[in-house]
């Protein structure tokens, strides 16, 4: 074969090739939401239970996803879980948010939810939220409820 | 009786020792590839020739096989998910299951057999030819005109064509899910993006398929330039070719997997 037509096609063939590997970057995967770390802050958390919150879960305020859970560790002077987000430079909150650990949907996966408090100083990199919700534990919530109905018949 | 033990015994023992022999030459065979791909960059029309038939010419197989995978896996993940009510959930079946493993596994596999046995063929029956002799005879370096330009082009052309798999495979399955069962399109693509992550899954696949490359074509051009140049051995290597290499691919895909998801 000649080597211009040669050339042409495995020119094509590599073109092909790099563009299908952008494609599953970018349209597949989500390298866009990996990619801008350095626009990033981050704030820390902490949790009596965090449930079954895993690292790279999102970080939501009013449902729009704002940040990912960067870090969860075991804090082992107060035995409690210190959670670690990283939150888009682009959103601001008030030093006095609320954070929760809820659920999308029954079944679902598990994600950090923020409330804006009415503070007028903003968050830093660096800083702790103090206001904290653990997760919701299926057992103990059935075990209250259960509970409060035992009552309630031992009041009758 | 300790006759027959005996000669069991040293059958064995041949076998290992031969086995360890071969072992050991293909693992000189291939360092010294490596040593000599010099050549392979120098001229790398050389390469170029040997890209166009191992990746461009695989391309149709490589194409249709991942349309088909890919839609054959979004109708049996429909079928399963929506019991679940979990329908949209199909798109990220389908390219969790692509850019992980079918991808670079399936590729390589169609890769294995259908560019290595080429390989394979072509290069015993240019020992067979006793053209290899021939250019030793004129002082031209066999591994570095012969082998080496094969071997790079097989190593490049291999994560292209996983990746283009995993592409047709998860357009195949956008065709099934989206075009004619009807699932929401915009659910379909966000929750793909969302659970395929970048570093973790894409990246592994592209780094397996690189292995899987390096493997299917050292192994391809092993048996080539080590079969015994007569008609039976060719086809023998040949055989021998898509076996140990389509053994190869799953092995070290097990061991990859293991590696690179322990985690999750």
């Amino acid at each position: 074969m000649e080597r211009t037509v040669l050339d042409l096609w495995v020119g094509i063939f590599v073109a092909a090739g790099i563009a299908a590997l952008l494609v599953l970057a970018l349209k597949v995967g989500s390298a866009g939401t990996t990619f801008n770390v350095g626009e990033t802050y981050r704030v820390a958390a902490e949790f009596d239970n965090i449930g079954g919150l895993k690292v790279r879960a999102p970080v939501k305020s009013a449902g729009v996803v704002v940040g990912r859970v960067d870090d969860i560790q075991f804090e082992n002077q107060r035995f409690v879980a210190r959670v670690v987000m990283k939150i888009d430079q682009r959103y601001q909150f008030p030093k006095d948010t609320s954070v929760s650990i809820l659920t999308s949907g029954l079944l679902g996966e598990q994600y950090i939810g923020l409330e804006a408090g009415g503070d007028s100083a903003m968050l830093k990199d660096g800083d702790k939220l103090k206001i904290t919700q653990s997760a919701v534990v299926l057992e103990k919530l059935i075990g209250q409820f259960l509970y409060n109905k035992a009552a309630e018949g031992g009041a009758k | 009786m300790p006759e027959r033990v005996l000669k069991n015994l040293r059958g064995i023992g041949h076998e290992v020792v031969n086995g360890i022999w071969r072992l050991g030459y293909a693992s000189r065979f291939f360092l010294l590839t490596l040593a000599r791909s010099a050549t392979s960059f120098r001229r790398f029309g050389l390469t170029i020739k040997e890209i166009y038939f191992a990746g461009v010419l695989s391309l149709i197989i490589i194409i249709v096989s991942g349309l088909f995978v890919g839609m054959v896996l979004a109708l049996q993940g429909y079928e399963t998910l929506q019991k679940y009510g979990a329908a949209e959930a199909v798109g990220t079946l389908v390219a969790l299951s692509l850019t992980r493993e079918l991808g670079p596994v399936v590729a390589a596999l169609l890769f294995a057999s259908r560019a290595g046995s080429a390989m394979t063929a072509e290069i015993g029956l240019m020992k067979a030819t006793e053209q290899i002799t021939a250019m030793e005879m004129m002082a031209v370096d066999p591994i570095a005109r012969v082998i080496g330009p094969r071997f790079w082009g097989g190593v490049l052309s291999m994560p292209l064509l996983a990746a283009m798999f995993s592409v047709v495979g998860v357009f195949g399955g956008y065709l099934i899910a989206v075009v004619l069962i009807g699932v929401d399109e915009g659910a379909f693509w966000s929750q793909m993006q969302n659970a395929v992550d970048f570093r973790q899954d894409v990246v592994n696949g592209v780094i397996k398929s690189m292995v899987f490359g390096v493997a299917v074509t050292a192994i391809a051009l092993f048996e080539g330039y080590d079969a015994p140049p007569t008609a039976e051995g060719v086809s023998g290597a040949t055989t021998r070719t898509v076996v140990t290499s389509s053994l190869a691919i799953l092995g070290l895909d097990f061991v990859l997997t293991a590696f690179m998801f322990k985690g999750i």
